[in-house]
């Protein structure tokens, strides 16, 4: 099977350990349960935006680095709402995971993104690195290595817009959107307006 | 067919029922004393073995005149017993073995303990081939007339796979051997030409990187033997020929009245070069499988006569010989078992079963002088001879050969026509498509 | 991806831009505080050099090194198979020792693919007889992209012993899938009979080095062996290097931008004239540095497949 060119999401058979990534299959005939609307997805955001002003003492030395690919945009978002909300410029940056991910053998080589570090670089800086979807956790874990080879952050947060539970990894978010509980047979499918079309939360399958 | 009853002894009496001599109606043919007794509808015999051959064709005992048995030397690829087997199963009488053992069968004492290992096996005549020069080397000749005058009686000597290199001993050796109507067998190769060389030169080889065999190598000594041959009178039979131009040549030196005689392989008449794409060995052979272009020449010439004979070039190779480095592999191929196929694969059409008997048989026999052999089946003749079912299709399974080794470039492919029976001397050596021992 | 790397035609243009994609994007991470990458923790890759190759075999070892590969080093001097053990019985012990992935450099053609035939781990074709060195066109290709911004419609001249070449072949091969146009440069002794018509695409082939320099955006030399002059396929190394090496005075035949590669090592004066090696034309050092990166993209690809 030929690997996705940058970008564009795996096409693979349902994968027997759990991902974080938003990026798996889900059936496009199935009505999917909409959980979030484009409304929602907004207030979200200005809340963790809030959230983090809040406890990061008005963003001091603040970074966002998004996990692509769609921590990226959510991210980005962020650092407009807090931009908008105080009038504060919080470095964004994009830090790309795939090299680090414990499922290689699992799930095939995928194409490298760009980890791109803002220019006051991490060290001493406090990260939050910003996802989609919370899951299993190893997203995150993988995360926390990519950032080591990078520098050394003071502290690292971490920022979900959906937290669905079923963690594997001693992992927990200090900033979440909503907590979806589902199923392990469940996807749960963010969209964004950047790279989807339309915001939203989806939830597909399950027994019915 | 059915053999029931046989016992295991010396010229016994046969009754081959209903067999269509080279195609034609349908007879019975009664074998006695290692003759052809009778021939009729009808006949009877009490005592004697009956063999249904309902629907199977005669033919006569076929004759390869280009096989390598390795004995002695290389037991482990093949023995005189195993390579007899194998000709037997692929409805040979005779077969001619090469020189190149290990010693080289360049003395009497050679290709006499050639002819008694092939005595004893009993399953098809072996012929033994002297060399033309000591060890092959190309440097002196050989004793051929003490090999002519042996228990052997050799009549053909060829230095195999070395060609006779030195025009001025290439000479000689054609002269020499007039003196006991004897053939030079010339692999023909312009060794300076293809120093190196891996496969045929064209397309494939620079895709795949492998040293070209060039054709003009082929040609050149072709060419050049047929000017010597005609110069000094003698007969020159040119081994394997692989180009279109070689059978140009060829064509050209027949039309002047030179006396050259010609053989091609089953595998030059069904393979190409692309077959090295992979770089599997058991496509490894010298000279190298050609184009399309060559293959449709070859068999045009088979089909007009040009090329007098196919012959196997039957090559055991052990395991360990093919499964390496293209670069590294022995070059040959097995043919003995598949040979019959797949002429009637690429030539029935254009020969019929007389054809197949006269490239097969008749002129084998002729250009050898294995006077006993090649001729057609009729009262008083040698009872050598092969019943064929011609409408059976098989499939070559490498590890179900009889050969002892298992290089076959067919394996895996269905194939026409099977051997059910085959005879020497009325002898059966195969009986239901199996060796009688 | 593809199981093996065995020559460059495996790569359709999907493929090689890929390798080539992920290359850049590790040629990135190179600059980072910390080089290594944890990619192919627990994942051993066989270096097997049945050629001397210091540079191949060590650019490999440090692309598999920085992604975490344990690698093993098994030269043919000094080992079993200087013993006349078989590339069989020792693709067996290699696999045996569960090589995820073998490195393969060996004087006969084509004997990286028997080896795929008989072990399970990926194979890495790193230069087979006189066949293809499928990752040197890779890293040519990066080096072309690298200095020229693109490949596709570039005109690539590549100059030399193309007859023994598997550089020019697989760069041939390559180039052609990535939309170069290549003209082959050489004395028609060192040219393969026929080669426009076996290797297709686009080939051009020309005698005559200084009618191709005005139009060469690349100008590719390959090794020429002084021993080649002993098997008569030119008559001197000087007559060689006065018809087709490059040297300062035709270099200036190029145009501006171009730029001139050579896969080393270098015969000075031969093929190349010092000046030129060390010109800011040349790309040699670039091609070096490229190397690594192009192997760890490939060897990131190939041994991230699916587990077997």
């Amino acid at each position: 099977m030929p690997y996705p060119v940058s970008g564009a999401s795996i096409p693979s058979a349902p994968v027997s350990s759990k991902s974080d990534s938003t990026d798996i299959p889900f059936d496009q005939a199935t009505e999917g349960k909409a959980i979030l609307a484009p409304a929602d997805v907004t207030r979200v955001v200005d809340r963790i935006a809030h959230q983090i002003l809040e406890k990061t003492s008005g963003a001091v030395d603040a970074v966002l680095l998004g996990i692509p690919t769609r921590g990226v945009p959510l991210a980005h978002r962020l650092a407009a709402r807090i931009h908008a909300f105080e009038g504060i410029d919080v470095p964004v940056g994009v830090l790309d995971i795939t090299l680090y991910r414990d499922d290689l053998r699992l799930r095939g080589a995928r194409a490298i993104g760009h980890t791109e570090v803002p220019a006051g670089g991490l060290d001493a800086r406090r990260v939050i690195l910003v996802d989609d979807v919370l899951f299993s956790g190893r997203t995150a874990r993988a995360a926390l290595d990519a950032l080591q080879d990078l520098g050394r952050p003071r502290t690292v947060q971490l920022a979900v817009l959906v937290d669905r539970g079923h963690r594997e990894l001693p992992i927990r978010a200090d900033y979440v959107g909503k907590n979806i509980p589902t199923s392990l047979d469940e996807l749960v499918r963010v969209l964004v307006a950047e790279t989807d079309g339309t915001d939203g939360v989806v939830l597909y399958g399950g027994r019915s | 067919m059915s053999a029931a009853g046989v016992p295991r002894k010396r010229n016994h009496d046969f009754l081959i029922k209903g067999a269509r001599p080279l195609g034609r109606e349908s007879t019975d043919l009664l074998i006695r004393d290692g003759v052809i007794a009778e021939i009729g509808s009808g006949l009877s015999s009490a005592g004697a073995g009956i063999v249904d051959a309902d629907g199977l064709v005669a033919l006569p005992g076929l004759v390869d005149m280009h096989v390598h048995l390795r004995e002695p030397g290389r037991e482990d690829a093949e023995t005189v017993e195993t390579g007899s087997r194998a000709a037997a199963l692929g409805g040979f009488t005779a077969v001619c073995a090469m020189p190149n053992t290990s010693p080289v069968a360049d003395s009497a004492g050679v290709v006499e303990q050639v002819l008694h290992l092939g005595l004893q096996a009993g399953l098809v005549d072996v012929q033994p081939i002297g060399a033309v020069t000591v060890g092959q080397a190309g440097e002196r000749l050989a004793e051929l007339a003490a090999m002519a005058d042996s228990a052997a009686r050799v009549r053909v000597f060829s230095d195999d796979g070395y060609c006779v290199a030195d025009p001025r001993l290439m000479r000689r050796a054609l002269e020499y051997v007039k003196a006991f109507d004897g053939v030079i067998a010339q692999h023909a190769e312009e060794a300076r030409l293809t120093a190196g060389a891996q496969m045929h030169e064209g397309d494939v080889a620079v895709r795949l990187g492998l040293p070209g065999w060039p054709s003009v190598a082929e040609e050149t000594i072709i060419a050049r033997d047929a000017l010597l041959a005609e110069h000094v009178g003698s007969r020159l039979h040119v081994c394997h020929v692989s180009t279109a131009g070689g059978v140009e040549i060829i064509r050209q030196a027949k039309a002047r009245g030179v006396r050259i005689t010609a053989e091609a392989t089953p595998h030059h008449l069904l393979l190409t070069d692309v077959r090295a794409t992979g770089y599997d060995p058991v496509f490894k052979v010298s000279p190298p499988l050609r184009t399309d272009a060559d293959l449709a020449a070859l068999r045009a010439a088979l089909a007009e006569g040009v090329i007098d004979i196919v012959a196997t070039d039957h090559a055991p190779h052990t395991v360990e010989d093919k499964e390496c480095e293209w670069a590294q592999a022995r070059p040959g191929m097995l043919g003995l078992e598949t040979a019959l196929s797949i002429v009637l694969e690429v030539a029935f059409d254009a020969l019929g079963w007389d054809g197949i008997a006269e490239r097969m048989s008749r002129a084998p026999a002729r250009i050898a002088g294995l006077s006993d052999h090649g001729h057609d089946l009729a009262v008083g003749a040698p009872a050598h001879l092969t019943l064929v079912d011609p409408t059976a299709r098989w499939t070559v399974d490498s590890t179900s050969l009889a050969s002892k080794s298992r290089n076959t470039p067919y394996a895996g492919m269905t194939l026409p026509g099977r051997v059910v029976a085959t005879f020497l001397r009325g002898e059966p050596t195969v009986l239901d498509g199996k060796a009688t021992r | 991806m593809i199981r093996h790397l065995l020559s460059a035609a495996d790569l359709d243009v999907d493929r090689a831009t890929l390798v080539l994609d992920t290359a850049a994007e590790l040629a990135n991470l190179a600059s980072q505080e910390v080089k290594k990458l944890p990619t192919l923790r627990g994942r051993t890759v066989v270096n097997l050099f049945y050629e001397d190759s210091t540079r191949t075999r060590i650019s490999f070892e440090a692309a598999a090194k920085r992604l975490s590969a344990d690698v093993i080093n098994f030269s043919a001097r000094g080992s079993s198979v200087s013993k006349g053990e078989s590339l069989k019985d020792t693709a067996l012990t290699l696999q045996a020792m569960g090589a995820d992935a073998v490195v393969i450099r060996h004087p006969a053609s084509g004997a990286p693919h028997r080896l795929a035939e008989w072990i399970d781990g990926r194979v890495v074709n790193a230069g087979d007889g006189t066949h293809e060195h499928p990752t040197q066109a890779l890293l040519d290709a990066y080096t072309m992209r690298e200095r020229l911004g693109r490949i596709a419609g570039l005109r690539v001249a590549i100059v030399g012993d193309v007859l023994h070449s598997r550089v020019a072949r697989s760069n041939v091969s390559l180039l052609a899938t990535l939309g170069a146009r290549v003209t082959l440069v050489a004395p028609p002794t060192l040219l393969p009979l026929g080669i426009e018509r076996a290797l297709g695409a686009r080939l051009r082939t020309s005698f005559d080095l200084d009618a191709v320099l005005p139009e060469s955006d690349v100008v590719m030399l390959l090794r020429v062996q002084r021993e080649r002059m002993n098997e008569a396929f030119f008559p001197s190394a000087r007559e060689y290097a006065r018809c087709y090496g490059l040297d300062t005075a035709r270099m200036r035949r190029l145009p501006q931008h171009a730029i001139v590669m050579h896969p080393g090592p270098m015969n000075r004066g031969m093929e190349i004239a010092p000046d030129v090696a060390d010109s800011a034309r040349s790309t040699v050092v670039d091609q070096v540095t490229n190397g690594v990166s192009v192997r760890m993209a490939v060897l990131y690809l190939l041994l991230g497949g699916s587990a077997k």
